[in-house]
């Protein structure tokens, strides 16, 4: 069992085997993220009730809820493989680091403009600067921050080991930005989906909102696998693999 | 469908144009963030294309590492 595990590891640290095994998976993976996505947007934009206290403007919550989700969850993903970078020096998780960071970004700027255009009929106004918001815009900036340190080494191996801390010491930002509502005033309600105890969230609002948080999970998959997969292309090109690929690419 | 007609889907008593709005942005966001990477893929290969070419023209010309 120790020494499959130990093999398993490996792999996972080979550049090559990660592009054949996403070469079987991303089919699977883009069929499904399109059918969960198209599907659970129709679904809440069309077919769902209307909100009896927020009227029409919840349905933004199909896509506000799920981006939010995957901006503090692209978080851990960020910072676990920066641990990983860090603590086995594996190629591969450095490659996750520095591919997750646009991701989560992208992620948390269209939580904050969903939630500026579901606050101003809600609220009344497109921002405020409560724990919630904020939090969330300094997620943004860690997100960016990861980025731009990247950019700003030429040594490859100095940039992972750089961003590999910057991402673990930001993780202390993720609790916060969950638990935002509940310790300090705010016009953020707060969560409507609870893992322990019943959602507050009647079911007929609340199965196409599940459907559309997978396909957001299978999305972020699928994009994260895209970009390693060229990440690890550029990197790696020196290796026969890239240049048979390359010999071989139309 | 829960709304009566096209055009009450479309104005969502007032807050269609909020709804629709954010549904956008979320389309433009989440497509560019699958054609960024599938573009700069093929950018990298057709790079690596022309380098292979240059370096077939003249073996015995150093390789710029691109």
């Amino acid at each position: 069992m120790k020494k499959y595990l130990y093999t398993l590891f490996h792999k996972f640290g080979s550049p090559k085997w990660f592009y054949q095994l996403t070469d079987k998976l991303l089919p699977w993976f883009t069929v499904m993220t399109a059918a969960l996505l198209i599907g659970g947007a129709i679904w809440g934009l069309a077919f769902a009730p209307v909100d009896y206290k927020q009227g029409n403007s919840y349905r933004i919550i199909y896509i506000h809820v799920p981006a939010a989700f995957i901006a503090l969850a692209g978080y851990y993903v960020m910072a676990i493989a920066g641990a990983v970078s860090l603590i086995w020096k594996m190629k591969l998780a450095d490659v996750a680091v520095k591919c997750a960071a646009p991701i989560g970004a992208a992620m948390t700027l269209l939580a904050l403009i969903t939630g500026a255009t579901w606050g101003k009929p809600t609220w009344g106004t497109w921002w405020i600067w409560d724990a919630r918001n904020t939090s969330m815009l300094v997620l943004l900036f860690l997100y960016l921050g990861v980025s731009a340190l990247y950019e700003a080494f030429e040594n490859e191996e100095v940039a992972a080991k750089a961003c590999a801390v910057l991402t673990l010491v930001g993780t202390v930002n993720i609790p916060i930005i969950y638990k935002s509502v509940d310790w300090w005033y705010s016009l953020h309600q707060p969560a409507s989906l609870k893992i322990t105890g019943e959602s507050t969230m009647h079911s007929s609002m609340l199965y196409p909102l599940l459907v559309m948080i997978l396909g957001f999970y299978l999305l972020y998959g699928t994009v994260l696998m895209l970009r390693m997969r060229t990440e690890a292309l550029v990197r790696y090109r020196q290796q026969s693999w890239v240049k048979t690929l390359v010999k071989n690419a139309k | 469908m829960y709304f009566d007609s096209f055009q009450a889907l479309m104005w969502m008593d007032g807050h269609g144009p909020y709804v629709w709005g954010a549904y956008s942005v979320a389309l433009i966001i989440l497509l560019s963030l699958v054609i960024q990477p599938l573009r700069a893929k093929k950018r990298f290969i057709k790079q690596q294309k022309n380098e292979l070419r240059r370096l077939e023209r003249s073996p015995k010309g150093n390789s710029s590492n691109i």
